[in-house]
């Protein structure tokens, strides 16, 4: 059976804490910025936790929302682009192919959750921090759009060892690197697919929201909050 | 209806549109020195932009498309100068266009190959603009046919060549008799692009036919590029970007700053090649009142546009529109309306007021406020993504202005030189008819 990647947050479970953003930065070999250009607001965060208030001071409530790619369905990303650097592959991830990309900007114009970020520079990490690259993920170079892939290294990783071991993949098995380091067990990822994966029971659940669902994007991140 | 151009002899217009050709005044290179200085400047800013990366510009995210984009769309318009203009009034037969369609005709040209530029220099990696051209290559992949971008490619790719013949058509007679007595490296030049023209019958009726079915196809080809233009905007689904009546919107904006354009040079070709005679105050009359009717018609459209967002009040739009009715970008939404349609409203509208030199002032005035108008798509709608969380505000750096001001040079140093070797005026246009219309 084909896979279908989705993941689910719990905004009622996230605490703000940001660890998501940490994890995704040292697997995915984010680069650092420069004081210079972070003041700018030229960071690369391919998952970002959006802060929102509600009430007046001195009753205020925070609520936080981790947005990431939403890997949509019908993803206005991928029809805009001339060279196919973003397509859809066969398991429903709305893969960024770096080296295909020429940097028209288009894609990131068009995706209405801002999540995808270019490399105005040639990517940088102050010593000693280079040593700590994943070699599973590629550097991306000056010039190229470059977005949340669902850790799609380690996507592949989870589907080799199962095959070598001759076994179906578990549910759980696979964990982006952000799922993998919530300490407060708010994100879920699994298959679509499969109707008894965690994933699929929660975005079925009664409180499963869609982040601007009403344009029809399709996201396959489901935000899951207590029903008013 | 009279233009004093026609009663004029023949061997006296030949000598008038001829003589420019020859020598170069001391104003003439001083100007096209300037001019290629800060082309060079453009250049230095662009090759700092490819050593380094787009972020040199001020490009950032949420405004991934900036000046460029802006500067795209502006040189595209103005392109519709030219030939639009000129193939309409060839159509119609009217009598007066004679001294106008050539200097049209040549802006169309040139605007295009600036603009044609763009695409190229906002890419984040230039040096493969290549890949978006369909042609078999080792990575086994077509270009990407549904994305807007490709069908600009396509469609500014056949503007260009269709302008280029259509400019090229009726400069052959010119280029024949410019070939029997001249410098011999005049006389090869013209002898080769001229084809052998010998004037016959056959040829002339021939020229005919070519230059009718030309300003057919051309009229379609422009109306159709600019939609294509109009197309990367609102096929995508970001907010006052994704709306329907940005083809014809654009494409009565572009007709709009063209005919400002072919104004401006016409003026300020009379005054420095001396053609009073032939670009007259009845050109200049007519064409103002062009000029008018297409402010009338842009000021419909952008009324249109922007009456329905604001009764819709949908909140992502509204958050657009508001950036550009009070927000950061008011000063240039209100300069852009006074620019567009104030002026050109008062100046052309008061018959009173309705001069040349009123018509030189409100074209620099459309001239400007059609690239804000351009601005205005692009930029509000980017820095106000429907995620407010991700809002950003636009800053151009030098890079930006230093190439964006070389493209105005480079449209100089381009109309200098053709001015050098080509008449600005179609001179055989004024000749006897050898052959009558059947």
């Amino acid at each position: 059976m084909e896979h279908r990647w989705g993941m689910s947050i719990d905004l009622d479970r996230c605490t703000g804490c940001e660890a998501c953003v940490v994890a995704c930065h040292a697997e995915n070999n984010l680069p650092v910025s420069s004081p210079e250009q972070a003041e700018k607001g030229r960071t690369a965060h391919w998952i970002r936790v959006d802060r929102y208030y509600e009430g007046e001071f001195p009753d205020v409530k925070v609520k936080y929302r981790p947005v990431l790619c939403q890997q949509c369905d019908n993803a206005p990303c991928e029809p805009v682009c001339p060279t196919y650097a973003t397509y859809h592959n066969p398991e429903g991830l709305n893969v960024q192919v770096y080296n295909r990309c020429v940097g028209t900007f288009y894609c990131a114009n068009n995706c209405p959750y801002t999540v995808r970020f270019f490399n105005w520079f040639a990517p940088e990490w102050p010593e000693p921090l280079q040593l700590q690259h994943n070699p599973d993920v590629a550097i991306r170079p000056a010039g190229v759009m470059e977005k949340c892939t669902f850790c799609v290294q380690r996507i592949h990783r989870g589907k080799r060892d199962a095959a070598e071991e001759n076994r179906p993949l578990s549910d759980g098995e696979i964990q982006p690197a952000c799922v993998q380091s919530c300490p407060a067990e708010a994100m879920a990822f699994g298959d679509l697919n499969d109707p008894e994966s965690k994933v699929s029971k929660l975005a079925g659940s009664g409180r499963s929201t869609l982040l601007m669902g009403e344009l029809g994007t399709k996201p396959k991140v489901f935000y899951l909050e207590r029903a008013k | 209806m009279a233009t004093s151009a026609p009663e004029l002899p023949y061997a006296k217009i030949r000598e008038d549109l001829f003589r420019p050709l020859s020598g170069g005044s001391a104003r003439y290179w001083i100007t096209i020195c300037a001019a290629l200085s800060i082309v060079i400047l453009g250049l230095v800013a662009w090759s700092i932009q490819v050593r380094d990366g787009m972020g040199v510009t001020g490009l950032n995210r949420p405004v991934f498309w900036g000046f460029y984009i802006v500067d795209f769309v502006f040189w595209i318009g103005i392109s519709h100068a030219g030939t639009l203009i000129s193939a309409i009034l060839r159509l119609t037969d009217a009598a007066w266009r004679k001294p106008v369609t050539r200097a049209a005709e040549a802006i169309t040209v040139f605007c295009l190959m600036i603009g044609g530029m763009f695409p190229i220099i906002h890419l984040g990696r230039s040096w493969l603009f290549y890949w978006l051209i369909p042609y078999p290559n080792p990575r086994l992949l077509w270009p990407n046919f549904r994305s807007p971008l490709l069908w600009d490619l396509v469609a500014i790719l056949t503007y260009v060549t269709g302008s280029v013949i259509y400019l090229y058509l009726p400069l052959i007679p010119d280029m024949a008799q410019l070939g029997e007595h001249n410098v011999p490296w005049r006389r090869r030049l013209y002898r080769i692009l001229s084809l052998g023209w010998t004037g016959s019958d056959r040829e002339w009726h021939a020229l005919e036919r070519a230059m009718k079915l030309m300003a057919c196809i051309i009229l379609a080809i422009a109306v159709s590029v600019h939609t294509v233009v109009s197309w990367d905007f609102a096929m995508s689904i970001a907010p006052m970007w994704h709306s329907t009546i940005f083809g014809p919107y654009f494409v009565v904006g572009a007709i709009f700053s063209g005919i400002a354009a072919l104004l401006l040079v016409m003026g300020t070709l009379r005054r420095a090649l001396g053609l009073e005679l032939y670009l007259t105050k009845h050109h200049f009359n007519n064409l103002s009142k062009l000029l008018l009717l297409m402010s009338l018609l842009w000021f419909y459209f952008t009324f249109a546009e922007y009456q329905t967002v604001w009764y819709g009040n949908e909140p992502s739009e509204m958050a657009v529109f508001a950036s550009k009715i009070r927000g950061p970008y008011a000063p240039f939404f209100w300069t852009m309306v006074f620019c567009n349609f104030v002026v050109p409203f008062i100046l052309l509208g008061i018959k009173k007021l309705r001069t040349i030199t009123t018509a030189m002032i409100a074209s620099v005035c459309v001239l400007i406020g059609m690239w804000l108008e351009r601005y205005l798509i692009v930029a509000p709608t980017l820095g106000n993504p429907r995620m407010t969380s991700a809002a950003g505000v636009y800053v151009p750096t030098w890079i930006e202005f230093a190439i964006t001001a070389a493209t105005f040079s480079g449209m100089i140093v381009l109309y200098l030189l053709f001015s050098k070797l080509f008449p600005i005026i179609a001179v055989w246009e004024f000749k006897p008819h050898p052959v009558e219309e059947e």
